[in-house]
């Protein structure tokens, strides 16, 4: 079964509040990172998201969801946002929002894609692009809970400046606390490139993942064709059904 | 919150046209986003079967020839998910709600609740006025073509005027209830219900 009782208690109602936007990160040359500060956040667990909603100045409103990328330890919450070129709403998070800036916020959503550092047992995440934001909040609570169970990050970018985190998740994995990552550019390779060169496939999947007996859990976020793919690849492999959890990030994230 | 906070800058992109078709906090998209819990079920057309049940025994089962014997119909509507797009005028074909309870010979629906029951343990919950009365299909078939995997073929639930992630993907079952209990995301924070009109995302809403 999929459904976790511990996840399962009453809700609380989700009331909107307003982030402000304290601190910005380029991450790449389409991707930027806002730290928000909340009046009131409950925290979260790794995986969750949050839905915003931005009003012009001539009241018109548009709303969104976006995976949440800081660790629950962490005093902020950290969204990552990817410049869709005829978005409505990314182009105006990842270009025109500046410090000090506000909109309205609620959350945390969602209870299934979520992994926490009381689960047992190996962690297998998959990444394609901006697929890794949930991904990382899961790491950066790992290193801050010092799970030291083994963890793998296969996370694929279109080339080595579209990788987002990269410093961060090199020196994560430099801790030698039992997390390794494994980078693969699809479209272009730095000269001397020592990670994967292709999308994701079968051999990738069985080289640097877990074998099936280990029971690793599994958490795979990107575009619809890089998940569909690895899930069914995982299933084939003889990874159980419910240990994959799968969350995708399309275009119409706009 | 009684005076949003006016995001400095922000213009957007206004629905260009059939925005009262558009329900609140929702935008218009023109493809089809794929959103699903865990892998694509890809079973065999000959192991599938789809049944009415109720009390732990099925009602009636249908196999898939069984199935697409039964009457068509055909629906045109616009769809709304959670995660905030809307779809227009898609195109569906499949079996009414009704058509199945009438081949099941059952001239009432034998509980005011239902559950859903997918491949992959997905759950739903809908209530059989939201269902009955030409409200719900299981459908087969989008624009034309069979459903593809990824968008809950062989077999979906449809119920269109209810945020889509009600409309389950790889339905089996349809189990009746004497009372409303909550599916698979019903339990993890979203709404009971779920009608995207009154914009009722999450639990409370």
């Amino acid at each position: 079964m999929i459904r976790n009782g511990s996840d399962s208690a009453v809700p609380r109602r989700l009331q909107w509040q307003t982030a402000e936007v304290s601190g910005l990160i380029d991450e790449t040359p389409r991707v930027r990172s806002l730290v928000l500060t909340l009046p009131d956040w409950p925290g979260h667990k790794p995986g969750q998201h949050v839905d915003i909603r931005l009003t012009g100045e001539d009241g018109y409103r548009a709303q969104r969801s976006y995976s949440i990328a800081s660790a629950p330890e962490s005093e902020n919450v950290m969204l990552t946002v990817e410049r869709i070129e005829d978005g409505e709403v990314s182009p105006y998070l990842s270009i025109d929002v500046r410090k000090g800036d506000k909109f309205e916020l609620r959350g945390p959503i969602g209870g299934h894609f979520v992994w926490t550092s009381a689960l047992q047992g190996p962690l297998f995440l998959i990444a394609g692009g901006s697929g890794v934001a949930p991904l990382m909040a899961m790491l950066r609570h790992r290193a801050a809970a010092k799970n030291k169970a083994p963890a793998t990050l296969l996370y694929s970018s279109r080339a080595f400046e579209d990788i987002i985190y990269r410093t961060e998740l090199e020196r994560l994995a430099a801790m030698g606390d039992g997390l390794k990552i494994v980078h693969t550019l699809t479209r272009q390779q730095p000269a001397g490139w020592a990670g994967g060169a292709r999308r994701i496939d079968r051999a990738m999947l069985e080289s640097e993942g877990f074998p099936p007996a280990a029971r690793p859990r599994i958490f795979i976020c990107g575009p619809t064709r890089l998940v569909e793919s690895a899930s069914q690849i995982m299933l084939d492999l003889g990874h159980e059904a419910n240990l994959i959890k799968t969350e995708r990030f399309g275009p119409t994230g706009g | 919150m009684a005076q949003p906070p006016i995001s400095r800058g922000f213009r957007g992109r206004k629905p260009p046209v059939q925005s009262d078709r558009i329900p609140p906090g929702q935008h218009l998209v023109h493809d089809f986003p794929v959103l699903s819990a865990g892998p694509t079920p890809h079973a065999p057309l000959s192991e599938w079967s789809f049944s009415l049940d109720q009390g732990g025994k099925a009602l009636k089962e249908w196999s898939w020839e069984e199935f697409n014997a039964l009457p068509q119909t055909r629906l045109k509507t616009d769809i709304h998910c959670v995660t905030t797009w809307s779809k227009l005028d898609t195109q569906w074909r499949g079996v009414s709600i009704d058509d199945l309870l009438k081949a099941a010979g059952l001239a009432e629906p034998p509980g005011d609740f239902t559950m859903a029951h997918c491949d992959g343990d997905y759950t739903t919950n809908v209530p059989v006025d939201d269902l009955a009365g030409g409200k719900g299909m299981v459908a087969t078939h989008f624009e034309g073509e069979p459903l593809a995997p990824e968008h809950g073929g062989p077999a979906r639930l449809l119920v269109p005027h209810l945020y889509f992630w009600k409309s389950a993907k790889w339905i089996r079952t349809l189990e009746f209830l004497d009372s409303d209990e909550p599916g698979f995301w019903e339990q993890l924070g979203y709404h009971i219900y779920g009608d995207p009109w009154q914009e009722q995302r999450y639990a409370g809403d």
